[in-house]
């Protein structure tokens, strides 16, 4: 399973700086989503898989009792994918407003901000 | 107890919330004052607090370390924490005179206290999935004030912005999961113990991942270029609090995270770090000579100041950190400074590109006078504080027969004189293309005291801790002692109690 794992987030890793090197800002926005899963599937898989229980604590219990999977990991992916959410939906705004102030939202042609230097 | 450490993450909070609601009226800039004033009582309790016992710790929720989130300050923590309250203090201040009604409607102060908590939280945080978190605080609220108003300048560099520090937050993210799943903990003080254990080819690798997430925070090369990109764009208040403490949190996070927990093979990872210290100050001078815009000159020299803080972390020898302390505090003031001037000259001689300004010194020499204190501090002229701050990394790199490194901060220095001559000679010197004499006694007074008092403000402080610097040494001294030798820090976290 881990090395399944593994290998799913090396295709995901590829294909995503694949796509941020292309330049075009909409692929680079696919490309991040793909490397933020890519983040999250990490933490999930060092956090180890174990196929147990659920990790609960029964009522009048101090700990769960058996073998329980391991929550942290899950917790984190979590918080990551939450806040994960709420940058993608900034960053797809921002490249919005990019086309329309712009006009392009090629990184080569961005050059407002920096003018290049025989233009000034 | 564990109160003096909340405060300075909740003061913020509390004044995002009411500057917010009273964004409509002119309450919400004096609420930003007010609550940034608090800030600097708060933390200056926790700073004396923080020298009276050494280290504080507080475990949040109940849950005992290294379970549970943990708040600790030691004596670097406590002083960043203060340095940064100063800075809210005279942003917001020049904020009153700086920020259009426009851009306090769209809520400007609630972005820049949200961004202070986020400043803070990551200084004060002891649990490296929170510094995470707090990296966050503080990256969405940059993102908000960076594009307010919607120019297309801002725009452009927003998205280089946005695109490269998501970047370093993934990298982060990863290399958290890899050293939990590493070592099974997450706390700081826990990891320095745990890490011991650890793989160390593997956990050099992690380290390496760490370095760039926090390379790219902080603005080292080869990761700087989304600094000059976006800096010259936004508004003067939002660019000043920026340069002078964004890439601070990612220097603080290197210095925290290279002392306590990646000083398994110095011989590796410092190695690469004295390479790039070099090559980021050199770079980050020679881009600043060829700008002529003030803003994009000083955008320039934050990447090669952060080159001298990162060489004092990479020698990491006791002179050497102390030296990276000592630059810390004042290169914070000093550059935040800079960019508040910049502002000024700006609204009084109508531009911040060199070739469309000039007779200031002539028609504003007060502003002159203002200007010459930190922009020479920066070069490092004696007495002010940059000289010492040099001094001290450079006898630093000295020391440990450190030859090329020291000629090559040498070199920066003068390099540095070079730019902020120009500033001086194109800006303050030269007479005005169109004639006009740009004078502060233009300026509506109300206007006036809210653009200069914090200027003012902020040179003295870097006069005073370059006349002096004795006391001010000797504190970065033993902050410097905590980080080579955690010992306390590690102690206080684990044992802290729980209330």
């Amino acid at each position: 399973m881990e090395a399944l794992l593994a290998i799913t987030i090396g295709i995901l890793v590829a294909a995503a700086v694949y796509l941020m090197l292309s330049g075009h800002m909409m692929r680079f926005i696919f490309g991040l989503v793909l490397i933020s899963n890519a983040a999250n599937l990490t933490i999930f898989t060092a956090g180890r898989l174990t196929p147990g229980a659920p990790p609960l604590i029964p009522l009048g219990f101090d700990g769960p009792a058996g073998d329980v999977a391991n929550a942290l990991p899950q917790a984190l992916v979590l918080t990551a994918i939450v806040i994960g959410f709420g940058l993608f939906a900034f960053a797809v705004t921002l490249v919005w407003r990019a086309w329309v102030a712009l006009g392009t939202i090629e990184a080569d042609d961005m050059r407002i901000a920096e003018p290049k230097e025989d233009s000034q | 107890m564990s109160w003096v450490l909340v405060l300075p993450l909740t003061i913020p909070f509390v004044t995002a919330i009411f500057a917010f609601l009273f964004r409509e009226q002119s309450a919400g800039r004096w609420i930003s004052v007010a609550g940034s004033a608090a800030l600097v009582a708060a933390s200056l309790v926790l700073l004396v607090q923080t020298i009276d016992a050494g280290v504080l710790a507080a475990q949040m929720g109940s849950w005992a370390a290294p379970f549970g989130v943990t708040l600790v300050a030691d004596l670097l923590s406590a002083a960043m924490a203060v340095i940064t309250a100063i800075i809210a203090l005279a942003v917001s201040v020049y904020a009153l005179a700086d920020i259009d009604a426009d851009a306090e409607r769209a809520g400007y102060h609630a972005l820049f206290n949200v961004l202070i908590a986020g400043v803070m939280g990551a200084f004060l945080t002891g649990d490296l999935f929170n510094l995470y978190v707090w990296f966050e605080v503080m990256l969405i609220a940059s993102f908000g004030l960076l594009i307010l108003g919607g120019k297309p300048e801002q725009i452009d560099g927003g998205v280089k912005y946005v695109a490269l520090n998501l970047i370093s937050t993934i990298l982060f993210l990863t290399g958290i999961g890899l050293l939990y799943g590493m070592t099974g903990t997450l706390n700081m003080a826990d990891l320095a113990g745990a890490v011991e254990s650890a793989d160390p080819g593997l956990l050099s690798v992690v380290a390496v991942a760490f370095m760039v997430a926090f390379g790219v925070k902080a603005a080292l090369f080869p990761l700087f270029f989304w600094l000059p990109a976006s800096y010259h764009t936004p508004h003067f208040a939002v660019s000043a609090v920026f340069a002078g403490l964004l890439t601070k949190v990612g220097v603080y996070a290197l210095i925290r995270m290279f002392t306590l927990v990646f000083d398994h093979d110095i011989g590796f990872t410092h190695e690469i770090l004295l390479w790039i210290a070099g090559l980021t100050m050199a770079i980050g001078v020679l881009g600043a000579a060829a700008q002529n815009d003030i803003r994009k000159i000083l955008s320039f020299h934050i990447v090669s100041q952060i080159g001298y803080m990162v060489l004092g972390l990479a020698l990491m020898t006791p002179l050497a950190l102390v030296g990276a302390v000592f630059y810390l505090i004042h290169h914070i003031i000093v550059k935040a400074n800079l960019f508040l001037i910049a502002g000024v000259a700006d609204r009084i001689a109508g531009d911040t590109d060199l070739s469309r300004i000039g007779g200031l010194y002539k028609s504003a020499p007060f502003l002159a006078v203002l200007f010459f204190i930190p922009a020479f501090s920066l070069a490092g002229f004696p007495p002010l504080s940059g000289f010492w701050a040099k001094f001290i990394v450079v006898k630093a790199a000295l020391d440990v027969q450190g030859w090329v490194i020291a000629a090559v901060a040498l070199v920066v220095g003068l390099l540095t004189i070079y730019s902020m001559t120009k500033i001086w000679a194109e800006a303050f010197w030269t007479p005005h293309p169109d004639g006009v004499d740009p004078s502060l006694a233009t300026l509506a007074p109300a206007t006036r005291n809210a653009l200069v008092l914090p200027v003012a403000g902020l040179a003295l402080m870097t006069v005073v801790i370059g006349l002096v610097p004795g006391g001010f040494m000797s504190f970065a001294e033993t902050a410097a002692n905590q980080l080579l030798v955690p010992d306390a820090y590690i102690s206080t976290v684990l044992e802290a109690r729980v209330e």
